[in-house]
């Protein structure tokens, strides 16, 4: 068994979903090699050389795999195929925009979302917003798999001495080009890295009320999410939605306030540890799950909450 | 130029699935099916390129049962000039969906093919990267905003940590998220206009395509259900319980 895992980076800095992966290759078991495709992406590929139990980086350093464009990425990553019987990333926005691109060229399936290796050729992943769990099995060569990432640690680092190895770029396919992004600033943890996170519904009104919730998230060291309520009425940016098709995020404290709770939101933040309902309808579907819930005026409960905090 | 958009036939967003009982899939009998969100998002944007003069015709494209017709109407209803119906009773992975889409594609030669980002049935996520690397065209996926210029399309993405822009060569497969548009209802004159647009129907095996499924499902099971905790009375037993009870503040 050889497993290829795509790193999730911006070049700079490896991102923890990488390590997320890893654990679900060791899963799998064999020998793990990590491809760092980018440009000037030494650091990252530094980083992820001392992911423990990594055999190799594999770096290709091009201009044209900068910014991940998934028609070349997927070439790159094809061209690599045939040395493994696994290629894994997580399934964040890049990889799940990659991976079926190459699952597709190498005339294999893809298996999305995994979320439990059951052997090497079994995995299980949710469907239906999480409404029912599949057991899938793989009969091709090569299985190509996204993971979630908030079903796998990270993997540990630190004493990992993978060998880097630069490999040759593919040719620049020219069919797409990076023009710009607009990233949200934070100086909050990552919404699917944290380890709490709080997160606002349509019940709270508009996009300033959410200042309310920075202000809690601040005191807790919390990530901000949202519904697609909230989402969809413009209180916030999309990249804040967590849900079925948002991110799924299971952190050990889940904060779900004035969120009724539909079903697309409860797939992204039911396997949360501690799950907090705050919402002032008593009916809200949200209570059916939450470990504490408290019905409360959100206006009145969320500045009490924060005000607590900082008397301890 | 012409525009392809995919649309699929999935349980109604607002209906919760229920695992039959067997653990052989979900049971769908008797329940409310409707065109996937998405690609009702991917429907209404191949419209508005039309209403603005970039597209001239928007052909659906449908792949399943036979009652995928009533999908296919409803994209007409909305706007579409006509459609196709792959028709298959096996049923059809995103692998195989997106073979029959390419062999379409070669007969229809669009310059834009629209999807929605996943179906809310099996949440791939896979279908649209698919077509784009047998067609080995660009891919804009999880678009929030689509320009057409000339042969480039200025596509907005929907990214983890934000929006990516990016310009992709036409011919290209866009794939839809959430913001890109708000899709419009059909009006009662334009659903009667749809039941006289033409509908061709044809098997997977007039396209050529072996549509044998890959993957098999060993069993589907409900996840652990999440047991209903406490009620607190106030902000103050709140705070109590998450620190010294769970400890996670």
């Amino acid at each position: 068994m050889a497993i290829l895992i795509i790193a999730e980076h911006d070049n700079a800095s490896l991102k923890s979903a990488t390590g997320n992966a890893v654990s679900a290759a060791q899963k799998i078991g064999g020998d793990i090699s990590i491809l760092v495709a980018g440009h000037q992406c030494q650091e990252a590929a530094q980083t992820a050389s001392k992911i423990d139990g990594v055999k190799n980086i594999l770096v290709a350093d091009a201009t044209h795999y900068g910014h991940g464009l998934g028609e070349n990425l997927a070439s790159l990553i094809v061209s690599l195929a045939s040395g493994y019987s696994h290629i894994i990333a997580p399934a964040t926005t890049s990889g799940k925009n990659v991976m079926p691109r190459v699952a597709a060229l190498l005339d294999v399936a893809q298996i999305s979302d995994v979320i439990a290796v059951e052997s090497v050729d079994t995995f299980v992943r949710p469907i239906y917003a999480g409404n029912a769990l599949a057991t899938v099995q793989s009969k091709d060569a090569i299985k190509v798999l996204t993971v979630r990432t908030s079903a796998f640690p990270n993997a540990p680092s630190g004493n990992g001495g993978a060998a880097i190895e630069a490999i040759a770029a593919g040719a620049d396919a020219g069919l797409s080009e990076f023009v710009g992004q607009e990233l949200t600033k934070s100086e909050r943890p990552e919404l699917g890295a944290a380890r709490i996170v709080i997160s606002g519904g349509r019940g709270m009104q508009n996009g300033e009320n959410f200042k309310m919730l920075e202000a809690l998230a601040d005191k807790l060291g919390a990530a901000l999410g949202a519904s697609r309520a909230a989402v969809d009425s413009g209180f916030v940016p999309n990249d804040y939605q967590v849900g079925q098709t948002g991110k799924v995020v299971a952190p050990d404290l889940y904060i779900a306030v004035g969120i009724s709770g539909a079903i697309q939101h409860l797939a992204g933040m039911k396997d949360s540890k501690v799950i907090v309902a705050i919402n002032k309808d008593a009916e809200a579907p949200i209570f059916q799950i939450s470990d504490y819930g408290l019905v409360a005026d959100l206006f009145q409960a969320i500045p009490e909450f924060t005000a607590q905090l900082d008397k301890a | 130029m012409k525009a392809l958009v995919a649309v699929k036939r999935v349980i109604d967003y607002n209906v919760k699935a229920r695992v039959k009982a067997d653990g052989s899939g979900i049971d769908l009998a008797n329940v409310k099916m409707s065109m996937n969100p998405f690609d009702e998002i991917a429907v209404e944007e191949a419209i508005r390129l039309k209403e603005k003069g970039v597209v001239t015709e928007i052909i659906a494209v449908s792949l399943g049962v036979p009652q995928c017709q009533e999908t296919l109407r409803t994209a007409m209803a909305m706007g579409a000039d006509r459609g196709i119906l792959v028709e298959s009773e096996v049923e059809l992975q995103p692998l195989a969906v997106a073979k029959l889409l390419k062999a379409v594609a070669d007969k229809e030669a669009p310059q834009l093919i629209i999807l929605g980002k996943q179906a809310i049935d099996d949440d791939s996520n896979q279908t649209g990267q698919m077509l784009a690397a047998l067609l080995g065209w660009s891919q804009a996926t999880f678009a929030s905003k689509v320009e057409v210029n000339g042969n480039i399309a200025k596509v907005t993405r929907e990214v983890d940590g934000g929006l990516e822009t990016i310009a992709i060569k036409l011919p290209a497969i866009v794939t839809t998220d959430l913001r890109l548009n708000e899709p419009r209802y059909a009006t009662l004159p334009n659903i009667m206009k749809a039941k006289k647009k033409q509908l061709d129907v044809i098997k997977p095996a007039d396209l050529g395509v072996d549509v044998t499924p890959r993957l098999t499902t060993l069993k589907v099971v409900e996840p652990p259900k999440r047991k209903g905790g406490v009620m607190v009375k106030d902000v103050a037993e709140l705070v109590s319980k998450l620190k010294n009870e769970a400890k996670v503040i």
